[in-house]
């Protein structure tokens, strides 16, 4: 991958992020909770929460517009807390409204050059091939107001880059975007951090966003680090019930003891890994629909309740003895409609205990 | 933001003094005495001079016709505007602007042009009094900012529903507009009548030019020319009024300033 | 007060109906414009007609080139000008200042209030009290003239004197800031957060963020009321006249003094020829105003 825009060897872009007993507080409120978390070099790491988890918080002490209340920031192994946010060497996308109004998009784009002295034909040049990278080579001379919100964060990003940064920061980049431009530009976004190999932090709420392009999630929760772990293991395992009702769907359902180790839910019986609980989580992907007349006496029996069709999957939920479990079948023909008896059936090596 | 802040407190200490001084100093002016000390003997004068007080008289007597006329020039040609030609709002702030373009002083130079050279019928009788004369071109002055104050007012309102409610229930478009806009736009009207009072108390350029001595304004500024502490306490006391005034529409309105608005 | 002068709110109608029957809606106007035509308009006719004939009637520019170039109103012309560019500028300035000041305070505090009611209210104080309470500061025998005599400045002495142009300029000083405040602050409420903290991120210092980004965008709205500031202050003569009836060389006195036949005896068209350059300058103005506020609206986040 070509390394215009890394101004440094290629590659190396990224530097290891640490937080360190990050507390933030507001008088009695406390946004930031005792935080410590730390970003391998050249990885993205989704900082994921509902609104006034503290994600934003996070990042602004990250990039220096915030200072906590208590712990450190490092960047590269070097204690920041103290530098100002000009002198942190990190790239920062906001959410909108961010470019600079009476600039073109060269311009905004070879800003961070100028502070740092580069020569104008120099920074042209770098200008230049930035936007070219995200894509807009031909809108260089072009003011903020005359582009769409897609193509003003892919020059947001570009100047953002433009500085080669150690790390990356983007806010919510994508939440003021529509739909079908927020997915281009989130894979694009994720190709050109490969590729530069730039130590980034993704602040968003929206799980897909997160589980789609990062290396690791890091969930948030009222100021508390839930769980960090790669996108598979957040989703199929997650640590507390915070992050199994927030990342994805989830179907809690009692489960009784059958058998050291072992649980009986849904007409199955599961072994359980760790202590025994009353509870257990089923994604709705573990769980079948079958004909009323089942072959083998394993499975619950239900009435379908409602037929959503999602498109690749048809997601159904079932009124059982259990109470409504929802599931979600690969769309194809001969799934039972509403109103329709059928039986649940469970992928046992898919159950976790609730904590 | 804790950044540079002591250029702030600077600027509003320079503004604070340079701000309050003058009315302080004229508040102590205008409470000397005589042959030294304090007293009211100039805020009283008032009272006991009837000059001032017959001038006072025709220059609220003025006011009044001239925020009436303002008012019913204003209020149904903006609500007018709104409802039926809202391509033209455009248009119709640069009209009112014009008034701006002309300088009090211009406008009365015209208008004398007019008082020395013309007779017939109508103009001996606009220039019989200073009442008659003065409150047509007052109300062409208070135009631009009482047109601005009514349509803000009338933009913060629903006003075609409104209309077209007060119509379907079997209102005619003028009862439409005197009892259920106006009440609606009540602190915008007054507003605007308190600025026209504002300016008729203040105005001496056209009054002095076209010869009119008898305004509130004029006979101040000549007070000013022999007991100047009669002239401050009477100029303070007609601007504590009106701001006084103009606070009080501005507080129960209930609107609330851009500033604070930009900080929620 | 403030708040009476505002930029309207956004619309809370329905959109209105097509313009069917726009001849009878226009109808609607003929009060308004009518009125406007009359009594604007009117004696703007007898200004430029007058201007335009000598005492007889006929038509003649004599007058206006009398206006311009005779050397008495040269005085005029640089004591209007002069007056009007400098408290112009020291307004635009301080008024921006203030007006920055006040919006960085906290939120909430009364200091926002106490300033946008006190701006509405001191830009429309009229001539009249104006001048008597700088008087009564700044006059021989004035509070603020006896204090700095106390501590050892005699203003009088050095030759100040407050029915001068330059003691009118300090006059005028107090109506255009609180003007500057109420015309700049909506601009300066328009910066983003985000441009200062994009420009802090990117290495930008303080200096180098108002210089790059928040000056060039501040710009056209700046220099647009400091043009209005401009014509507030060459259009006013009520301070002017209320501090003294005609010793300030200003373009408003040479007009008044033609009129009344004062000093000279005639000169009627000659004072309207004045009247209409100022009408004319005025104008200029307001429309590079209206252009430049235009720009001003191009880099407003929508």
């Amino acid at each position: 991958m070509s390394s215009a825009a890394a101004g440094s060897a290629a590659g190396s872009g990224g530097a290891a992020v640490e937080f360190r007993g990050i507390r933030r507080s507001y008088g009695s409120t406390h946004a930031l909770a005792g935080l410590d978390l730390a970003l391998r070099p050249g990885e993205l790491l989704a900082l994921l929460g509902p609104s006034g988890c503290g994600k934003t918080t996070a990042l602004r002490l990250l990039a220096g517009f915030d200072r906590p209340t208590a712990g450190q920031v490092l960047i590269g192994g070097r204690d920041v807390t103290d530098v100002p946010a000009s002198r942190r060497d990190t790239g920062m996308v906001f959410q909108a409204y961010s470019l600079f109004p009476t600039m073109t998009a060269t311009e905004n784009v070879a800003f961070g050059l100028r502070m740092r002295k580069v020569g104008a034909a120099e920074r042209r040049r770098r200008a230049g091939e930035l936007l070219e990278l995200v894509g807009l080579g031909d809108r260089g001379g072009s003011y903020p107001h005359q582009l769409s919100g897609g193509q003003q964060q892919r020059v947001a990003l570009a100047r953002a880059l433009a500085v080669a940064p150690t790390v990356l920061l983007l806010d919510e980049p994508l939440s003021a975007l529509d739909a079908r431009v927020r997915v281009q530009l989130r894979d694009e976004i994720r190709r050109l951090q490969l590729a530069e190999g730039i130590t980034t932090l993704f602040v968003t709420h929206d799980q897909s966003e997160a589980l789609a392009i990062a290396d690791r999630v890091a969930v948030l929760n009222a100021g508390r680090l839930e769980q960090v772990a790669p996108p598979q293991e957040v989703y199929g395992s997650p640590a507390t019930a915070f992050v199994a009702a927030f990342v994805g769907v989830v179907n809690r359902l009692a489960a009784v003891p059958d058998g050291p180790g072992r649980v009986r839910v849904l007409g199955a019986s599961a072994a359980l890994d760790g202590p025994h609980a009353d509870t257990v989580i089923v994604r709705p992907e573990a769980l079948t629909v079958g004909a009323a007349d089942g072959v083998d006496g394993v499975g619950e029996p239900g009435t379908v309740v409602t037929r959503t069709f999602l498109g690749a999957v048809t997601r159904l939920v079932v009124a059982t003895a259990h109470g409504e479990v929802t599931v979600d079948a690969v769309t194809r023909p001969g799934l039972p409609d509403a109103g329709e008896p059928t039986v649940v059936r469970l992928d046992t090596a898919r159950v976790r205990a609730a904590t | 933001m804790t950044r540079g802040r002591r250029w702030r407190v600077v600027v509003l200490a320079i503004a604070a003094v340079y701000f309050l001084l003058p009315l302080l100093a004229a508040a102590e002016f205008s409470l000397r005495s005589p042959g030294g000390g304090y007293g009211l003997a100039n805020w009283l004068a008032i009272v006991s001079d009837p000059v001032l007080l017959a001038a006072l008289g025709t220059s609220l007597q003025i006011a009044v016709v001239t925020a009436v006329v303002v008012l019913a020039l204003v209020v149904p040609t903006a609500v007018w505007v709104r409802l039926q030609l809202p391509g033209l709002a455009g248009v119709l702030e640069s009209a009112t602007i014009l008034p701006i373009v002309i300088p009090p002083v211009v406008m009365a130079a015209g208008i004398a042009f007019v008082q020395a050279n013309l007779g017939g019928p109508v103009f001996p009788a606009l220039f019989a009094s200073s009442t008659t004369a003065l409150t047509p071109f007052y109300v062409i002055l208070a135009l631009p900012f009482a047109y601005r104050a009514v349509d803000n007012g009338l933009a913060a309102i629903p006003l075609r529903t409104l209309v077209e409610a007060a119509r379907n229930l079997g209102a005619g478009l003028p009862t439409a507009l005197l009892r259920v806009v106006l009440p609606v736009i009540r602190s915008a009207v007054l507003g605007a009548a308190f600025l026209t009072l504002a300016l008729v108390l203040g105005e001496i350029v056209i009054a002095r030019i076209l010869l009119y001595t008898d305004t509130f304004p004029v006979a101040i500024v000549e007070v000013g020319r022999s007991r100047a502490g009669v002239a401050v306490a009477l100029s303070l006391a007609s601007l504590l009024i009106t701001w006084v005034l103009l606070l009080a529409v501005s507080l129960a309105g209930g609107r609330r300033s851009p500033a604070d608005r930009a900080s929620s | 007060m403030t708040d009476l002068l505002d930029a309207p709110a956004a619309d809370t109608d329905p959109a209105p109906p097509r313009a069917a029957g726009r001849g009878r809606a226009l109808l609607g106007l003929v009060p308004f414009v009518g009125y406007l035509l009359v009594f604007l308009g009117g004696p703007l006719y007898f200004v430029v007609s007058g201007a335009l004939s000598d005492p007889d009637g006929r038509p003649t520019v004599a007058n206006v080139v009398a206006a311009l170039t005779e050397p008495q109103y040269h005085a005029a012309f640089a004591g209007s000008l002069t007056v009007s560019a400098v408290t112009a500028l020291v307004g635009a300035v301080f008024g921006t200042f203030l007006a920055q000041a006040v919006l960085t305070s906290r939120p909430g505090s009364p200091l926002r209030r106490v300033v946008s009611t006190a701006s509405g209210v001191l830009a429309y104080f009229g001539g009249v009290p104006l001048a008597f309470a700088f008087v009564a500061a700044l006059g021989q025998t004035g509070l603020a003239t006896l204090w700095l005599r106390a501590a050892g400045l005699d203003l009088y002495a050095a030759g100040f004197r407050i029915d001068s142009l330059t003691g009118l300029g300090l006059t005028y000083v107090y109506f255009q800031v609180p003007l500057m405040v109420i015309l700049v602050t909506p601009t300066l409420e328009g910066l983003q957060p985000q441009w200062r903290e994009a420009a802090e991120n990117l290495g930008a210092s303080a200096w180098a963020y108002w210089r790059h980004v928040a000056l060039p965008v501040l710009a056209p709205a700046v220099v647009g009321a400091t043009l209005v500031l401009f014509g507030n202050a060459f259009a006013a003569y009520a301070t002017a006249l209320a501090l003294t009836s005609g010793s300030i060389p200003l373009v408003p006195t040479a007009i008044a003094s033609a009129l009344s036949g004062n000093v000279l005896a005639g000169r009627q068209n000659v004072g309207l020829a004045l009247g209409m350059t100022m009408v004319v300058v005025i104008a200029a103005v307001m429309v590079a105003y209206l252009l430049l506020q235009r720009r001003a609206a191009r880099w407003a986040v929508r």
